[in-house]
């Protein structure tokens, strides 16, 4: 009931944010449109739908991590984390109070890319269901990048390390613009290395039906979110101790 | 009865000490100012007794509670209005006082009559429905004030409640603290001595973390020889008295 209260309260602060709707709604559906039409005139495929839709998928959850530490980090700064930390509202309340509310918005923002997907050509099947269900370890990734900057970073930095450094992160070490196998070397083994690019293929394996590739990418991005998620817990309740 | 008491508090952070033994009573129903000027660590006590800093050492008892070995029932008979404004600015002002309710677990109709009653009080009615960010600071505050009575606290603390309000705002304030004066126990921070002065039953003069004095404004006038209070306090702080 508390934690849901805090929850609610935290999903209207993203929900009514114009700049939210705008950016994580409006910013990859654009994204998609513009690259189906830029394939649409080229002679080769490089942005063919069924690749092009789960990597914009995935690379739409890097705005979540952005608003999500926004949030934390404009409560942090404002007094209003310090009003609620004298109420009955516990630790677990306020970490479950931010993850949760992102969960359901980053879910809805899958179905919608896909949705203009499938009016763009993709075709529809039961893998779809399947795509929306997988997203979710990815999601969790992101939320925890979320909670770990919003404890870290104050509202400046969380522009800066979220807004610019994170998203390009997520869009150059994803292969979502292009395939890695083009560029190699170090720059693929560093992109292995992190869960990005683990994320964009678990949502197309599972899209195209390869449900035996899937394993070895989930690994990666379960493994990650739940190391992430860790950490952040434990910075954000030091970080709340010293407040 | 004591509604509140201090026990050597003492709050040290590396080479400074916040607030250094402080010892004090607050009766039930008193309106406690702690004045001082900036850095006499005010907020510190404040924050020690509402649980968001822990004490270096001592104790302090509200209503038999202790902050060190039960800050959770502490938590359920207090209620804060920080320094700085502390509303859900994205969320009008009658969800931002939904959500304390909703927080202290009250059901529908109890939060429909608090929100009704206190909205009444302090005169938010025809601003319900406005967002909360989008509010000037005076009425923010008084949003803030709000979401600190609708706990129904036995102990509100306000700290700096009136800080860059305009004289009507600080006014307007001032009357709405008067109404709850007797109704429960105050204890408010200012480093204003007219709002001390105006408010308060007793009050609590504090300088490098130490108190130095504590009583009415007519015992502190008396102790520092002179009818003004805003002299007596200067005169208090700079140790000017004999």
């Amino acid at each position: 009931m508390r934690m849901l209260a805090f929850a609610k309260r935290n999903a209207k602060e993203i929900l009514r944010d114009p700049l939210a709707i705008g950016f994580s709604l409006g910013f990859p559906i654009v994204l998609i449109l513009l690259l189906s039409a830029i394939q649409a005139n080229i002679p080769v495929s490089l942005f063919e739908i069924e690749n092009l839709a789960p990597g914009i998928c995935v690379f739409a959850l890097s705005f979540m991590t952005l608003f999500s530490a926004t949030l934390i980090s404009k409560d942090r700064e404002s007094a209003l984390l310090q009003r609620l930390y004298t109420t009955p509202l516990t630790a677990s309340d306020f970490i479950f109070g931010y993850i949760l509310p992102i969960i359901p918005i980053s879910i809805a923002q899958s179905i919608i890319c896909y949705a203009v997907a499938i009016i763009l050509g993709m075709s529809v099947t039961l893998n779809l269901v399947y795509a929306i269900l997988f997203i979710i370890p990815t999601v969790l990734l992101y939320i925890s990048l979320g909670l770990l900057c919003g404890s870290l970073f104050n509202v400046k930095q969380v522009g800066g390390i979220c807004g610019a450094l994170l998203t390009n992160l997520s869009a150059w070490l994803s292969g979502v613009w292009f395939d890695l196998e083009l560029v190699g070397g170090a720059f693929k083994r560093i992109a292995y290395a992190l869960p990005f690019v683990h994320a964009v293929e678990l949502e197309r394996s599972v899209l195209q039906g390869c449900f035996d590739e899937i394993f070895s990418h989930l690994i990666w991005v379960l493994a990650y979110a739940l190391v992430l998620i860790v950490v952040a817990i434990f910075i954000f309740l030091s970080q709340m101790k010293k407040q | 009865m004591n509604a509140i008491e201090i026990v050597s508090l003492t709050k040290k952070y590396k080479d400074v000490t916040a607030v250094d033994n402080l010892s004090l009573t607050v009766k039930s129903g008193e309106l406690f100012a702690l004045l001082g000027v900036n850095g006499a660590g005010k907020t510190t006590t404040i924050k020690m007794l509402s649980g968001l800093t822990k004490a270096t050492s001592g104790d302090a008892l509200l209503h038999g509670n202790s902050i060190v070995s039960d800050i959770a029932s502490v938590k359920s008979l207090i209620a804060v209005s920080p320094q700085e404004t502390a509303v859900a600015p994205a969320l009008t002002v009658k969800e931002n006082l939904e959500l304390i309710c909703r927080i202290h677990g009250f059901s529908r109709d109890v939060t429909d009559k608090k929100i009704s009653e206190l909205c009444s009080l302090l005169g938010l009615d025809i601003l319900g429905k406005k967002k909360a960010g989008k509010l000037s600071g005076g009425w923010q505050r008084r949003l803030s004030i709000a979401m600190a009575l609708i706990s129904e606290p036995k102990i509100l603390f306000l700290d700096e409640p009136t800080l860059g309000l305009d004289v009507i705002a600080r006014s307007e304030l001032w009357d709405i603290i008067r109404e709850l004066k007797g109704k429960i126990t105050i204890v408010l921070t200012t480093h204003y001595m007219e709002e001390a002065e105006a408010l308060s039953d007793r009050i609590a003069i504090m300088k490098d973390g130490k108190m130095i004095i504590c009583g009415t404004v007519n015992q502190i006038k008396e102790a520092a020889g002179t009818d003004k209070f805003e002299d007596a306090f200067v005169r208090i702080v700079k140790g000017e008295t004999k």
